[in-house]
């Protein structure tokens, strides 16, 4: 299963299990059935409830806020996630911060799920990861699907459990990727850290104590698999990878336990570097063990994402800067 | 149809709850700024007498006399704008951020509009109406007409009151609208009653047949009320010809509904109005501040 029929598949339980559940977005209808085809077949499963709106982010974020309010539980696609600036102030200054403001006396159990993320040549009004300038509002929750363990549950929390806004980021590239199961079935070893919006933690089955911690979210958790394999194979360096899937509010808890045996932190995001997740992390992960950590930062340069492949390919952070960054926090590498 | 006496008193609740605000300004008991809606109250209470039991009532940064029209409390108004415990929103929301049953204030104009809208999809046959106050200066945000598009594509139970107050803040209307108002909401094929007038039986009775095709889920409807603000925008800031304020003040809703009624029922309702304020705003005053160690109550995920 890959992860599109992932999600696909819960957004067809949620509509199947709870009749309060709508979907809304553009272009979402059957044979269409949305510009990533997440949508695909729910229009035809559920015409009173699968809603196409016109090309009004703000007005469709505003209009999920409100089906909220009132005790439905909608979904709401936004087709890019670059044109979610659009919906910011709906976002900001009306989903998130409804229940604080309001003194605890309204919820707002609201979904808004977007596809991020570049690697298709889209150029740069399609291709960004926005979420950086969304996290760390109050009252939103930020969170990223990866392809481990199962995605879909993700998402049916955020529509099914979660009594508050959220923002669930989907990587393009994972669209296609088959789901990663948990447990030994590769050489890779991967655990589930906690529950409902849970990280994982990816270590190479067999494998000594590890050196070094990755830290990130998203696609990138495939490029930090890949770079995993290539520093144990290639280097003898040992790594593992902390796949954070709610991204804000922040709790890094697993990682911090990670980083007392490492005390080796990369973070790897595919936003542009300046004022990221990644700093975020950092900064925190500094304060929880002073003086004791050793750090680098994986991220996009600080520029628009390019259309043309070479251009791209070398905008983006690749698999080969995660292997780079290891091997230098390690001592095994030239910059060491 | 509610009397001409009771029209009147809801009016001066307003009227003299708003003067109450201007007047304690300056002593320093509120916390920010205020926007008030003296001028305009036969507005909120000419529509808002044909409430029904869960309608949902959608006002903005000018909220009072939506909130004591729509039946709020008086004493727990006063108190959000002391930043009081007993504030409607425990003093976390202040002036323009107001919740009570059915009813919403945000202070981001025009981007009320969508939540509206979604309520009013969730209300949609249920026979409940959506009501949503804007102004004239919300007409330059684009999300009001996403919105309109959407309700009216979708037939959707909501009555959009605009009040024309002729400013955008201190920008006259001619300085910031192109085109007519009325115009906007005909170009989505949304039915629009436009009239010129501060007389609350006139606008209760407009009011009425448009709220009654809105609950048959005729769709949307507006409501376009050319009005008149007399108080400054918010505080001290009035950059308006007295002049200009002086001939609007000729058309005061409330002195127009007084010419109407015995002065020994205007007498009487003013003594009790009066007392009524001036209790509520006492009150308030002596209720305790907000708390800080509730703070974090109702954060959502925070850590």
């Amino acid at each position: 299963m890959n992860v599109l029929q992932a999600l696909n598949g819960a957004l067809r339980d949620c509509l199947q299990e709870h009749e309060d559940v709508f979907f809304l977005g553009e272009d979402v209808l059957d044979p269409y059935g949305g510009a990533f085809k997440v949508a695909r077949g729910l229009s035809t499963a559920f015409p009173d409830r699968v809603i196409t709106t016109p090309v009004s982010e703000a007005g469709i974020v505003g209009l999920g806020t409100g089906m909220a309010l009132r005790g439905l539980r909608p979904v709401v696609e936004i087709m890019f996630g670059d044109f979610l600036l659009l919906a910011a102030d709906q976002l900001v200054n009306h989903a998130a911060k409804l229940r604080w403001m309001t003194n605890d006396q309204v919820r707002v159990p609201l979904v808004v799920r977007t596809p991020m993320g570049g690697r298709r040549g889209y150029g740069p009004t399609h291709s960004q990861s926005l979420e950086k300038h969304l996290l760390g509002a109050p009252g939103l929750t930020v969170a990223a699907i990866s392809a481990l363990d199962d995605p879909g549950s993700v998402l049916k929390h955020a529509v099914l459990e979660d009594q508050d806004p959220v923002l669930l980021v989907e990587h393009k590239m994972l669209y296609a990727q088959d789901v990663l199961p948990l447990g030994k079935e590769t050489d890779l070893t991967i655990e589930r850290l906690g529950a409902g919006y849970s990280a994982y933690r990816m270590s190479v089955s067999g494998a000594p104590a590890p050196e070094v911690t990755l830290a990130t979210y998203g696609y990138m958790a495939e490029l930090a698999r890949q770079a995993l394999l290539t520093l144990a194979y290639e280097h003898e360096v040992f790594a593992e990878v902390v796949v954070f899937t709610r991204l804000s509010p922040v709790d890094l808890s697993p990682l911090l336990e990670c980083l007392e045996t490492t005390h080796r932190l990369i973070t790897a995001e595919e936003g542009t570097l300046s004022l990221g997740w990644g700093a975020e992390v950092a900064a925190r992960c500094l304060e929880a063990t002073p003086g004791a950590l050793r750090l680098r930062r994986v991220a996009a340069r600080e520029m628009p994402v390019p259309a043309a492949g070479p251009l791209e390919t070398a905008m983006l952070p690749q698999t080969e800067d995660l292997v780079t960054a290891a091997l230098e926090l390690s001592g095994k590498g030239r910059a060491s | 149809m509610p009397t001409l006496d009771h029209f009147y008193r809801v009016m001066l609740r307003i009227r003299l709850f708003e003067e109450q605000v201007l007047a304690w300004f300056p002593k320093g008991v509120f916390y920010g700024t205020t926007h008030t809606y003296i001028g305009q109250e036969a507005d909120a209470v000419g529509v808002l007498e044909h409430l029904a039991p869960g309608d949902v009532v959608v006002s903005n940064h000018r909220c009072h006399g939506h909130f004591l029209a729509y039946g709020g409390s008086m004493h727990a108004l006063a108190a959000e704008l002391m930043g009081r415990q007993t504030g409607v929103c425990g003093g976390r929301g202040g002036s323009q951020h107001i919740q009570w049953r059915d009813f919403y204030a945000n202070g981001i104009l025009g981007g009320t509009m969508p939540l509206a809208s979604g309520m009013a999809l969730a209300e949609r046959g249920s026979g409940q109406a959506v009501i949503a106050f804007i102004g004239d200066g919300s007409l330059g945000e684009g999300a009001v007409y996403e919105s309109l598009n959407m309700c009216a594509l979708w037939s959707l139970p909501l009555l959009v009151v605009l009040e024309n107050n002729r400013y955008a803040q201190s920008t006259p209307i001619a300085r910031h609208l192109a085109g007519s108002i009325s115009g906007r909401f005909e170009a989505f094929g949304i039915p629009v009653v436009h009239e010129d007038t501060t007389d609350v039986l006139r606008i209760y009775e407009v009011a009425g047949p448009l709220l009654e095709q809105v609950r048959r889920s005729g769709g949307p409807r507006a409501l376009v009320i050319d009005t008149y603000r007399f108080a400054p925008h918010s505080k001290g800031d009035d950059t308006r010809d007295p002049a200009e304020i002086a001939h609007y003040r000729e058309n005061d809703p409330i002195g127009l509904a007084a010419s109407r009624l015995p002065a020994d029922i205007v007498t009487s309702i003013g003594d009790q109005v009066g007392a009524e304020v001036a209790a509520a705003f006492e009150r308030a005053k002596g209720d305790p501040p907000a708390d800080p160690t509730r703070l974090a109550v109702g954060a959502g995920n925070a850590l």
